[in-house]
């Protein structure tokens, strides 16, 4: 390093990640991870789903090791092993579901392990309230530190994380999506939080989806996309449009074709769906033949529209209807006798029964038909999961092995199968691609083709915006529970969708 | 978004569950004193040899070996574990007290006790060290040793008996003595409860305990070595059993393989009675120790107003039950609470 100027060392970084690097597997989550944190910076982290903010933060916070660059804490290389690790070097997590002990009271939260005590070692109950509603104070917030966390807001929550923080002497904070779940007093409050901590000469990195709170709130910002960073600036120097664009500006390959197929009859109409605190008074309708994209950012409310809509949710308000005859609530058994398929979002806890053979995942939906007097016949068993697998193109060993042994494309072409063999009329794919390798992807995205040109309704929900735009037919886009948009396949673009997720426009449609 | 809407109703639920929380801790222990006064007062009306001295007695002798060990069966529940080879353990060392004072009558009581206690606290060491570093569920690991330590009673007593003319009198006096008109066994057990309860309420390792049972995850982030505090946990646990075990063979004097049987559920249900949550991180052992006194005050009771004994069961399942459902019902309140002051913000 070269000799800094005395008002450059002034601000030298508290924290420091050098040309960090982090792979799962083949998957490069993270290269060239290059950030600095000065003390009384609040910086913000922006990026797409799947940018690599997480693993940025997992790496700072110590849950995850680094596999190749370096990771600098007041100048000196460290190497967290563990969350405690960072902890004592002074950095914080404060992530958007606080990890909390509910049956016990804000203040044993807060000192939790390093009780103040007393004579031969009896906790001083008096001091740990002291010390904690002090802490609370000088957040300025209004919460008893003897009251149980239990029946907490989520706002509440952090804020004890924060004191949690506080009580370390933490120079770090990051904040992982904070205001998520927060309503716009909560917000305001968080921020006067943070500018507190920020007097005090605390770094924060704060991570968002909502351009407005990080231009509010943040002096630096640094963006993502596709596993590096690629751009640092000042916000005060780039407008939210410009932002945008740096979050997506990506090439748009011809990965994805979706063929032209003749769009039919109305199959699913969702009307007014609401389900309280999780997604409002959503209506659209997917018709014979068309792919349907729902787009958003995580958190958005997409996976728990489909989940809805295919009755594992019990909805609060409104209907839905498939061939135009309304599908009671909650009864997923009636939505799969009505002609809908569900191909949910996480195919190991959801999609499969790994430990079952992948002949027995297939005909999972068919069971009742392939069986005689009450028993299941095994040669036609035998025979539909071998016509699927190899409609699907399935590699596999034998159709007795355990689906587990197959490889994450796979898998997910086993899901599609045990929905495909019902001939639904609406197939929902949550993630469809989510951790498979671009071969089988292609694979996938070609079956799904194939399937609307046959006239099947795909509702696809995905977070992968190329895949999105090449796709679709149309593109709806969530933001906190609402529609924010919709987008025909002519107007979509990356800028559209992205600003329609980020709430920077009100309902185009 | 509606955010004009939002002020006013967040401090009110905030207050609300605050006091339903306050109330349902409080009411609780407050709760099982009042179901126990009823009990015995309706009892005594219909009977009222019930409430002579001999007759409450009996009920401190019978409540206290249950209580001690409802202690050790709370700190095993409140890290979201369970005990259920407290019984064999009890059996275990039961056995080992009688047959050693019956061979060395000349032995030192505290020696007898130390001895017990050991022994437990390594039936409890096995336990734990299954539970934490083989990482294998509380249920299962315990549901075996019960097996295991009653099979070993069994093939050490090889069919004997220990009578109580073998023992030596200054060793039944504790089973049948007192002080100050308080039996010695039930004050034994009062101080078990109050040792153990200021630990809980006011050492680290006892707030780790709730901490663990409350949040797993948590408690790993704030730094509690969880492992070892669970482990420690089955160790006290066991350590009771063993001092239960020697109590049982003062006060009955005869033992043989079989003496605690089935002893483990009754714990498991004083303690839940008592309003310690099968799910961790909620509990007191003062609340446990009133469970056992009002689960054995109503088998006593039934007894003495001569009602089947099929119906004693089953008043003894219907408790169960209704701890249960209440215990339930305000973390259901308590969810809606919360939940309905995060829809309102949407």
């Amino acid at each position: 390093m070269t000799q800094p100027t005395p008002a450059a060392r002034a601000a030298d970084p508290i924290l420091e990640l050098r040309d960090a690097a982090k792979s799962y597997g083949a998957v490069r989550a993270l290269r060239d991870g290059t950030l600095a944190l000065r003390p009384g910076e609040v910086r913000a982290l922006v990026g797409e789903n799947g940018a690599g903010k997480s693993t940025l933060v997992k790496l700072l916070a110590g849950v995850i090791r680094l596999d190749g660059g370096t990771m600098l804490v007041d100048g000196e290389p460290v190497d967290f092993h563990s969350p405690t690790a960072a902890r004592d070097a002074g950095i914080a997590v404060i992530y958007q579901e606080p990890t909390l002990f509910p049956d016990l009271s804000v203040a044993e939260n807060v000192v939790m392990g390093r009780h103040p005590r007393g004579a031969l070692g009896r906790i001083d109950r008096g001091a740990v309230r002291r010390q904690v509603q002090e802490l609370l104070d000088r957040l300025g917030v209004k919460l008893a530190a003897e009251r149980p966390v239990r029946g907490l807001s989520i706002a509440d929550q952090q804020i004890v994380e924060i004191a949690k923080a506080l009580s370390f002497d933490a120079r770090v904070l990051i904040m992982d999506e904070p205001t998520a779940a927060l309503s716009g007093p909560e917000v305001e409050r968080l921020f006067g939080v943070v500018r507190a901590l920020r007097e005090r000469g605390a770094a924060v990195l704060f991570i968002s989806h909502r351009l407005a709170e990080v231009f509010a709130i943040c002096e630096t910002v640094t963006v993502m996309r596709d596993g590096q960073v690629v751009h640092d600036t000042r916000t005060a120097d780039i407008s939210a449009d410009e932002l945008v664009r740096r979050m997506v500006g990506r090439e748009l390959g011809a990965l994805f074709p979706k063929e032209q197929a003749g769009v039919g009859a109305e199959v699913l109409r969702v009307h007014r769906l609401t389900r309280e605190g999780v997604f409002t008074d959503v209506s659209f309708a997917v018709r014979a033949g068309e792919i349907v994209a729902l787009a958003g950012l995580v958190g958005a409310g997409r996976s728990e529209v489909a989940r809805a809509i295919f009755g594992i949710d019990r909805p609060d308000a409104g209907h839905v209807e498939v061939g135009g005859v309304r599908l009671p609530r909650g009864r997923p058994s009636a939505a799969m006798r009505a002609g809908i398929g569900f191909v949910p979002e996480d195919r190991r806890q959801q999609g499969l029964v790994m430990d079952l053979s992948v002949q027995r995942n297939v005909t999972m939906t068919r069971l009742r038909e392939l069986a005689r007097g009450g028993l299941l016949r095994a040669s036609a068993e035998r025979r539909l999961a071998r016509e699927w697998a190899e409609r699907l193109q399935l590699k596999y060993h034998r159709l007795e092995d355990p689906v587990g042994f197959l490889s994450g494309g796979n898998q997910q072409k086993v899901v599609l199968a045990k929905w495909l063999a019902t001939e639904p009329s609406l197939l929902i794919v949550d993630e469809p691609t989510r951790g498979i390798d671009v071969g089988t992807k292609a694979e996938v995205h070609r079956l799904l083709s194939e399937l609307a040109g046959r006239g099947v309704a795909i509702l696809m929900v995905s977070s992968e915006l190329p895949e999105v735009l090449g796709m679709a037919d149309r593109v709806l886009v969530m933001h906190e529970g609402r529609l924010t948009g919709e987008l025909s396949r002519a107007e979509a673009d990356e800028e559209r969708v992205m600003r329609a997720a980020t709430g920077q426009v009100e309902a185009a449609a | 978004m509606s955010t004009a809407a939002t002020p006013a109703p967040t401090p009110a639920a905030g207050v609300r569950a605050r006091r339903m929380v306050d109330l349902a801790l409080r009411v609780r222990e407050l709760g099982i004193i009042g179901a126990l006064a009823l009990l015995i007062l309706v009892t005594a009306v219909i009977e009222p040899r019930f409430v002579h001295a001999d007759s409450l007695r009996n009920l401190a002798l019978n409540a206290a070996i249950f209580a001690i060990l409802a202690v050790g069966q709370t700190l095993v529940l409140i890290t979201r574990n369970v005990d259920l080879s407290v019984g064999s353990v009890l059996g275990l060392t039961a056995y080992m007290s009688g047959e050693l004072l019956s061979k060395h009558p000349g032995t030192s009581i505290l020696v007898v006790v130390a001895l017990a206690m050991l022994m437990g606290a390594a039936c409890g060491l096995l336990n734990g060290v299954l539970v934490t570093f083989g990482r294998v569920p509380a249920l299962v690991v315990t549901l075996g040793t019960l097996y295991v330590f009653r099979g070993l009673a069994f093939l050490w007593t090889n069919g004997s008996q220990i009578n109580a003319e073998t023992l030596p009198d200054g060793f039944l006096n504790i089973g049948t003595g007192s002080f100050l008109g308080i039996p010695t066994m039930a004050l034994i057990a009062l101080v078990v409860v109050l040792v153990v309860g200021q630990v809980l309420r006011d050492y680290r390792p006892g707030r780790e305990l709730y901490a663990i049972g409350s949040n797993p995850d948590a408690a790993r982030l704030a730094g509690v070595r969880s492992d070892r505090r669970v482990c420690t946990a089955f160790v006290v646990s066991g350590a009771l059993a063993g001092l239960g075990g020697m109590l049982f063979t003062a006060r009955f004097g005869t033992v043989d393989a079989t003496a605690g049987t089935g002893y483990e559920l009754t714990v498991v249900s004083a303690a839940v009675v008592g309003g310690v949550a099968i799910f961790g991180g909620v509990g007191s052992v003062y609340g446990a120790a009133l469970g056992a006194v009002l689960l054995g005050t109503i088998t006593s009771a039934l007894i003495v107003l001569k009602v089947d004994s099929f119906w004693q069961q089953a008043a003894v399942g219907a408790l169960l039950l209704l701890a249960i459902a209440f215990d339930r019902l305000v973390g259901l309140r308590l969810d809606a609470a919360l939940r309905q002051r995060s829809s309102r913000r949407a």
